[in-house]
């Protein structure tokens, strides 16, 4: 190995790309005494970061204890609603606990131009080299083990024993270093995000709170548009995070834009009052990785940890991402600090990494979803024909008209059948549900 | 050469808005930045270094977290920097913040004679241009200002010719070392921060300077020392835009006759 013409900056780990997952990973590491470089892309971490976005704690807290003093948090949660929608109706059901009003809180929103700020300020303080505004280009490799990064500076490469890669959903390093095939686009959904503003006051009043509660509101059905996607509306402090995803694949072949999905949400009669005399205040978009188990590229090699999005390590069932991103960026530190401790730095010390995921909530959670991203896929009327069946039949239940209620039901039950979908495709729905579910 | 370059940092201002009913400007969860032309007299005086030899020290006055400007400007190829901070500076004015600057620059000057101080034009933030010249006055240094390129640098002789951006055309001045300039941005490009100078930066830890440590005149510093007060800060009234007289819907031709209709109609055909 060209050893003596390396110009030695003595660094034991680089981390690439400072989101949560870079980040944990970084801190982790600085913790342990460990000489690490932490380098983003971004003018400062966060920058051009983007989420719904709900931060859940407990994960957050098993890298920084009581982070909730310090943070750049917006509000905790207390209430988690769901929409499923239909062109003019809309059923809703939602969870509200008093438990989620007291510390420690479960789950925050945030804006992640803030946090991510914060979070690597953290990094930094506890040691890491922050390196902003620089671009990773390429792996450096030698006789088949990563040695190192180049960057787009001048005198831009660097070295270490052990590279973490966490550049997020496109991570150019993982393909370029083969671990991922090029990413077919079934697997990706695009989330597209507005900022809107609005008085603390209105949101307290709109969606029932207090001081800093917060609720969020899930959405189904008719923002789909036939294809598969979802909707988001969050509280934060003095602003509404109101968003949607919809796979890349469908949304490339209806031609529509992903603005044109979001203004259709933000029309729809129920959710229009909610936004009501908001301001909109940033536009944001970017991609999730949705393939979930069975699109994850091959997790190390030599000298190599992937973590977080570049992983595609994303729940999307149950809207898991960042805190995915932080666990496994800490798993990978801790490989790190084991291969160090014993110098070994090749496939079999990396390996050790995958031991940890399997042994942690990630890979089982997502294990135990691996069919669901498939079967979605397969069934967009999950997103458009079902929500319209619900929303009919209670529309017909609830509507007083003098009809017998026995002879309401068969209408309920001859309409779906009829007119939504066939008794045996709908029991072929319900038994494959169940199955992708686990 | 023993350079010191200056430098401030501020709020990005194409980022910050005015107050509609306060007229104050929001400064509120804007980024602050390195006056843009500051990191021209940067690298201006890295490049000095780079061809003459020398050091380059940054300094700048502000609050404990103006050392992220300073270590920028180590990342840009500063060898050195300095932070100048006390509480008991708050609320100075170019007046005073010359005088500090200036008794910063003399202490370093007496642990190594300084040739040159190199200065943006203005601060992006208050614009007043003031600070640079009242620190030449006051150390009696040769005073440079709208330098837009160094031609020669005479170390042993003592002299610098450079040439000055004026309203209309350059001016080129000779003078006496140990000068001062101030720098446009049309000097240089800035250049983009090798990495090991970024990893220098990373943790770099600047001197401190404080009240004491300079033995300043309290008298001079801080508001008691700033005989300036803002009246009042306005936005400019918009100005109204130009009238479209064509647009996509017509040929060339026709708009070409409707520009003229409306000229000869202004009379100023
Ligand atoms: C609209 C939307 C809503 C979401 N909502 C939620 C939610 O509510 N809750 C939740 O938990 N998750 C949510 N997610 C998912 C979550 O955002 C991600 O899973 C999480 O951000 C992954 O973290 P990461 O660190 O792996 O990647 P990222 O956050 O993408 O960070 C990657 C970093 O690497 C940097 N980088 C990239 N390439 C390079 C390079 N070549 N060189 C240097 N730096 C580079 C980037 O600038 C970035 O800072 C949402 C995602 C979206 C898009």
């Amino acid at each position: 190995m060209a050893e003596t013409a390396r110009r030695s900056d003595g660094f034991d780990v680089i981390v690439v790309g400072a989101g949560p997952a870079g980040t944990a990973a970084a801190y982790t590491l600085a913790k342990a005494g460990i000489k690490v470089a932490l380098i983003e892309r971004g003018v400062y971490p966060g920058a051009k970061n983007v989420m719904g976005g709900v931060m859940y704690s407990q994960p957050v807290g098993a890298i920084i204890p009581n982070f909730w003093d310090e943070a750049p948090l917006e509000r905790h949660i207390i209430e988690q609603q769901y929409q499923i929608l239909s062109p003019d109706s809309a059923i809703s059901g939602k969870h509200r606990s008093t438990q989620y009003a007291v510390q420690p809180h479960n789950r925050y929103t945030v804006l992640r131009a803030k946090f991510d700020a914060w979070f690597a300020g953290q990094a930094d303080a506890a040691g890491a080299y922050l390196l902003t505004n620089t671009v990773v280009t390429d792996p450096i490799i030698d006789n088949g083990r990563v040695i190192g990064v180049s960057t787009d500076r001048p005198d831009g490469d660097l070295y270490a024993n052990v590279v973490i890669v966490a550049d997020g959903v496109n991570s150019l390093i993982a393909e370029k270093l083969g671990l991922r095939p090029v990413i077919d686009t079934v697997n990706m959904a695009l989330a597209v995000k507005e900022i809107v503003a609005l008085p603390r006051g209105k949101i307290e009043d709109r969606f029932n709170l207090e001081g800093d509660e917060g609720a969020t509101i899930d959405i189904y059905g008719e923002v789909a548009r036939g294809m598969v996607a979802t909707g988001f509306i969050y509280t934060n402090k003095d602003s509404l995070s109101v968003g949607l995803g919809v796979i890349l694949k469908d949304l490339v072949k209806s031609g529509l834009t992903p603005y044109e999905l979001l203004d259709g949400m933000k029309n729809h009669p129920t959710i229009k009052p909610l936004l009501a005399g908001g301001e909109p205040r940033e536009y944001l978009a970017h991609m999730i990785p949705e393939g979930g188990y069975q699109a994850m590229p091959k997790l190390y090699s030599d000298g190599v940890l992937i973590a977080g999005d570049a992983a595609m390590m994303v729940n999307g069932f149950h809207r898991e991402g960042s805190n995915l991103a932080m666990t496994s960026g800490k798993l990978a530190a801790e490989t790190a600090i084991e291969a160090i401790e014993h110098k070994e730095f090749g496939a079999r010390a990396m390996s050790a990494y995958k031991t940890k995921l399997n042994n942690s909530y990630i890979l089982q959670d997502l294990r135990k979803y691996r069919k669901l991203p498939g079967f979605i896929s397969s069934r967009p009327q999950i997103f458009n024909v079902y929500p319209q069946i619900i929303n009919d039949a209670a529309t017909e239940f609830l509507t007083v008209d003098s009809v017998p209620k026995k002879q309401k039901q068969w209408k309920i039950w001859r309409q779906i059948v009829k007119k939504r979908r066939p008794l045996r495709k709908l029991l072929r729905d319900i038994y494959e549900g169940w199955r992708a579910f686990g | 050469m023993n350079i010191v370059v200056c430098v401030k940092q501020v709020p990005d201002t194409t980022q910050v808005r005015i107050h509609a009913e306060t007229n104050t400007l929001i400064r509120e969860g804007i980024p602050s930045i390195v006056n843009p032309y500051d990191i021209h007299a940067v690298e201006a005086a890295v490049a000095v270094k780079e061809s003459a030899g020398g050091r380059v020290t940054a300094i700048t006055m502000g609050p404990p977290q103006a050392r992220e400007a300073l270590k920028e400007a180590i990342s840009l190829g500063a060898d050195d920097a300095v932070l100048i901070s006390d509480r008991a500076f708050a609320g100075s004015d170019t007046l005073a913040t010359g005088y500090i600057l200036s008794e910063a620059i003399r202490k370093l000057h007496s642990e190594s004679p300084v040739d040159l101080i190199i200065c943006g034009k203005q601060s992006i933030d208050g614009d007043t241009a003031q600070v640079g010249p009242g620190i030449a006055q006051r150390l009696g240094f040769t005073q440079l200002t709208y330098v837009i390129k160094i031609t020669e640098i005479d170390a042993p002789g003592r002299r610098i010719v450079v040439e000055r951006q004026l309203e209309r055309g350059h001016q080129v001045v000779e003078g006496r070392l140990p000068a001062l300039l101030t720098v446009v941005k049309e000097m240089n490009e800035a250049r983009y921060a090798p990495l090991p100078n970024l990893i220098k930066a990373a943790k770099y830890e600047p001197r401190l300077f404080d009240l004491a440590g300079l033995g300043l005149d309290r008298s001079q510093i801080g508001l008691k020392g700033s005989p300036t007060t803002v009246r009042r800060i306005f936005a400019p009234t918009p100005r109204a835009g130009g009238a479209i007289i064509a647009d996509q819907s017509q040929t060339p031709a026709e708009a070409a006759r409707l520009l003229v209709e409306k000229l000869q109609a202004d009379r100023l055909l």
